[in-house]
């Protein structure tokens, strides 16, 4: 019995079905995916090309996958929730309390750190290096830990469905409710170890973008000519290294007072919750903009492109990131004003947290200055932009009246808080994840997402957003509470009704969007983007093939702009040529393929697994088996391997020959145009 | 601006980090328009920014510390239970062990496997008397009856100084690892980077313990 710890049968649902029949088929599903890999011989492609990939574009394209497949999972929580507000007025409903308060729990913890994370550093990864105009990010292997261990993270998240139960206090577990006291369950330490290693794995993360994006650009880059999207992810890279340890130190208190009877937040012993509110927050809230910063710098580059105009106040739009980037930290009080601070260090926050608006306002005007007299292109990445801008404005409108802190004395913990963080992370991150995928899609796979669909996604998300999370704010002002697994309040029901239907809106515009991979990937070869720049971009992730090779330039770009690519297109419109001869092909070494991530991920989730249910003979092997893993990639003789110069030289040159094709191609449209003038 | 190719050409390694000459790589600084920076300074400021990282780590640690110092429930203060004669052991034993870990570093740049592999040990068997002492303190105040389960305070206690000797071992760990290393690899580029990040952690750990020692023990000892 003992050696299993505290795992028994009894962990598993029976009385359960619901997450049980679940379970079940989630485990159907990945069981028939991989038989049909196996029989299909894609186990050694899956194997060599993805999962010991260390190549920064397929590492990224992984990201957006888990992302993806992890909204799905969250989005179930968000429909279940809907529609047990919707039955549960003076009834109970289809989920039991303890149940519903693990759905709502997995479903913040999911959509922030295995949904909007991996989507952020997902696009982060695959364009940085790009636009950077160099070959890798600063360290590659560290790099494929990294997500390895994020998808750990999730995989633990994910076995408590079936193994056990999560946490049910909530997407940050409060003491001290989450305490061993009021919460004897495995579900918080769940929690807890699911996010300290996906935790490891996004300070990892920081640690290697803000190298890459201080130490490795192409030769000429400038601070000051960056795109912006490399600025944006550069703040939450620093965001991410000095917010994510907090996060780690706070939640190994917690652990400590778990696992070993420490008294840090406990109700006896001298504990202090409120040092957890505070500590949490201090992470919590840089969070939130290590999330938005790179979907604003989405914005920009989708913004500027789709106007065909440079980024309007390129200057302005790096302070006001950068100025976000500090007034972050000085705000996490203002999620607790209630804690009873006194009015004047509510007020010095409250402030605070207004202050952050201004910022933000320049960079709403600095993208509509940007497409005033542009010639805008309303293609679906924009349309997110433009839906984003109207969404966000409102959201951070609330946000602000949630500043105030007796205005957030009446507000504090009621729908209308979650309406608005609802409104700024759907409205700005979600979208913004939406917009870079569909942007970024054809560089990374090589052919064009369909439109209609894509437009019909946008609608429905736009749409279906409001209908789901307007009535939120108005059943907010009525006094509803978060949280709330029944109720019995008569003006409350028909918002609540109205939501659950915007819950389905949304459920169709996933349809699309699933739709729209579908029908793109049926009718790819119709769509394959030649060139490498299908949108006529501006930054230097177009000035290499779609895919681009491993090493992304046969030779690094030599930057001469703040607009690199739209630079080079220009000289060669007016020499009527590209403007770099052929270079004299060198072969190119690049970082060898290593098992090591996904070898450490394994070793991490066999740890936190054991940890969870106290198995501690497991726990020593998996630590031992990570630090094997560590000291034989430490061993290995050979990490890069040469790319010949004949290889470097075949891609390039079909690039470069259709780039000819194209820049001769608009020539020729711009003399026959000129003819008909005259 | 008059930009570009002036700024590129910069002489090799222009750092002089562990004054190692550098060959082969290339010639780009990283600084500015200067390109692509060479490995060793891409592995050392990656490294840096790492233990910045690892430093506001602690500083959660200090910030509760000092919240709950007062939080005794009832049991002992600083001031009962530190043996500042016990400290000033660990402080030089760990002092010691950071220049040992330096001149290693002279040795690695000397190209000296003998030197390398003494200063080492020296700095390991350092460590590891630190953490003897460490641990001889922390059994000594449990079996007083002050273990990190009495009251808030003590939990602040045992933690901050515990993450320090836990960082100390795995130094330790990595350190062996190292010295398995030079004989078996000579002193590859690889290698020597390593040995920079390692250098680098362990007088960051020197860094930490100064302040432990100076907000736990020093300013514990203070008489009220």
């Amino acid at each position: 019995m003992t050696l299993l710890g505290k795992l028994t049968w009894r962990a598993i649902p029976f009385e359960q079905p619901l997450p049980l029949y679940s379970g079940a088929v989630v485990l159907l599903i990945i069981i028939a995916v991989l038989v049909w890999v196996v029989r299909r011989g894609y186990l050694p492609y899956l194997w060599r090309e993805w999962v010991t990939s260390v190549d920064h574009k397929r590492i990224g394209v992984m990201y957006c996958i888990l992302g993806a497949v992890m909204l799905l999972r969250g989005f179930i929580d968000a429909m279940m929730m809907r529609s047990q507000q919707a039955m549960a007025y003076n009834a109970p409903g289809f989920l039991p309390p303890s149940h519903f308060d693990q759905v709502f729990s997995a479903h913040g913890t999911i959509m922030i750190f295995f949904v909007a994370m991996p989507f952020m550093i997902g696009l982060m990864n695959l364009v940085v290096p790009l636009q950077l105009g160099v070959r890798d990010v600063a360290f590659p292997t560290l790099n494929s830990v990294s997500f390895w261990l994020t998808a750990a993270g999730a995989l633990l998240v994910n076995l408590s469905l079936v193994i056990g139960e999560f946490d049910r206090t909530g997407w940050l577990p409060y003491p001290p409710l989450s305490e061993l006291t009021y919460s004897p369950g495995v579900g918080v330490d769940y929690y807890c170890w699911a996010i300290q290693i996906s935790g490891i794995g996004t300070l990892m993360t920081g640690v290697n973008f803000v190298t890459t994006i201080l130490k490795l650009r192409a030769p000429g880059m400038h601070y000051t000519r960056m795109p912006m999207f490399c600025w944006t992810a550069l703040a939450s890279s620093l965001l991410i290294v000095a917010a994510f340890p907090v996060l780690t130190a706070t939640l190994a208190m917690l652990l400590l007072d778990r696992y070993v009877g420490f008294h840090f937040f406990t109700d006896t012993g001298g504990g202090n919750s409120m040092m957890f509110m505070n500590l949490i927050w201090a992470w919590g809230h840089p969070e939130v903009y290590i999330l938005v910063l790179p979907s604003f710098g989405i914005y920009s580059e989708v913004v500027s492109t789709f106007s065909g105009k440079p980024l309007f106040g390129y200057r302005s739009m790096i302070y006001a990131t950068m100025a976000i980037c500090i007034i972050s930290f000085m705000v996490w009080l203002h999620h607790f004003f209630t804690m009873g601070a006194g009015a004047d260090v509510n007020s010095v926050f409250g402030i605070a947290s207004m202050i952050i608006a201004i910022p933000t306002g320049v960079k709403i005007f600095n993208w509509l200055f940007t497409m005033y007299g542009g010639t805008v292109r309303l293609a679906t990445p924009m349309l997110w932009a433009l839906g984003f801008m109207v969404t966000f404005a409102i959201g951070g409108m609330t946000g602000v009246m949630l500043a105030v802190p007796p205005a957030d004395f009446q507000l504090h913990n009621s729908l209308f808080l979650v309406a608005h963080f609802h409104n700024v992370i759907i409205g700005a991150v979600l979208f913004g994840a939406f917009a870079g995928y569909t942007y970024w899609f054809p560089k990374a796979f090589g052919f064009v997402l369909d439109e209609r669909l894509g437009k019909w996604a946008f609608w429905l998300w736009v749409i279906g957003f409001w209908v789901a999370w307007g009535p939120g704010y108005v059943v907010g002002l009525e006094g509803m509470t978060r949280r709330l697994d029944h109720y019995s309040v008569a003006e409350w029901r028909p918002w609540l009704l109205v939501a659950a239907a915007g819950v389905v809106i949304i459920l169709l515009a996933i349809i699309a969007q699933i739709a729209q991979i579908v029908v793109s990937v049926r009718t790819r070869e119709q769509r394959r983007d030649l060139t490498g720049d299908p949108w006529d971009g501006r930054n230097l992730e177009w000035a290499t093939a779609s895919p681009p090779p491993s090493f992304n330039f046969a030779a690094l770009p030599n930057v001469r702009d703040q607009e690199p690519y739209w630079d080079m297109k220009a000289r060669a419109r007016e020499i009527g040529q590209l403007v770099r001869p052929e270079p004299e092909y060198q072969p190119i070494p690049m970082p060898r393929n290593s098992s090591t991530g996904f070898v450490t991920a394994l070793f991490a989730v066999i740890t936190g697994f054991a940890l969870i249910w106290h198995i501690w003979w497991l726990v020593l092997l998996g630590l031992a088996g990570a630090y094997v893993t560590f000291v034989a990639f430490a061993w290995r003789d050979h990490d890069e391997e040469l790319i010949p110069a004949a290889e470097v030289a075949r891609l390039d040159r079909a690039n470069r020959a259709a780039r000819t094709a194209r820049l001769q191609e608009r020539m020729a449209e711009r003399d026959s145009t000129r003819d008909s003038d005259t | 601006m008059s930009t570009s190719t002036g700024a590129l050409r910069v002489g090799r390694d222009p750092y002089h980090l562990g004054h190692a000459p550098s060959t082969g790589e290339p010639e780009y600084t990283g600084h500015g328009a200067g390109g692509p920076a060479p490995k060793r300074i891409v592995v050392g400021y990656g490294f840096w920014i790492f233990i910045l990282s690892d430093v506001i780590l602690f500083s959660c640690f200090f910030a509760s510390y000092t919240v709950l110092i007062h939080a005794r429930n009832g049991g002992p203060g600083p001031r009962e239970l530190f043996d500042l004669r016990n400290t000033a052991e660990e402080t030089v034993c760990l002092l010691l062990s950071s220049f040992a870990c330096g001149l290693a570093s002279l040795a690695v740049g000397r190209r000296s496997l003998l030197w390398t592999e003494v200063a080492l040990a020296v700095t390991g068997l350092l460590g590891l008397t630190f953490i003897g002492l460490e641990v001889h303190e922390f059994t000594g105040l449990v079996a007083r009856g002050a273990g990190p389960t009495h009251s808030a305070f003590l939990s602040a206690f045992f933690s901050l100084v515990g993450c320090h000797g836990v960082h100390v071992t795995a130094g330790l760990l990595w350190l062996g690892t190292m010295m398995a290393q030079f004989p078996a690899k000579g002193f590859k580029e690889s290698i020597r980077h390593r040995y920079l990040c390692f250098s680098l952690f362990w007088h960051a750990l020197d860094i930490i313990w100064i302040g432990i020692f100076t907000v736990v023990y020093l300013i514990g000892s203070l008489p009220p």
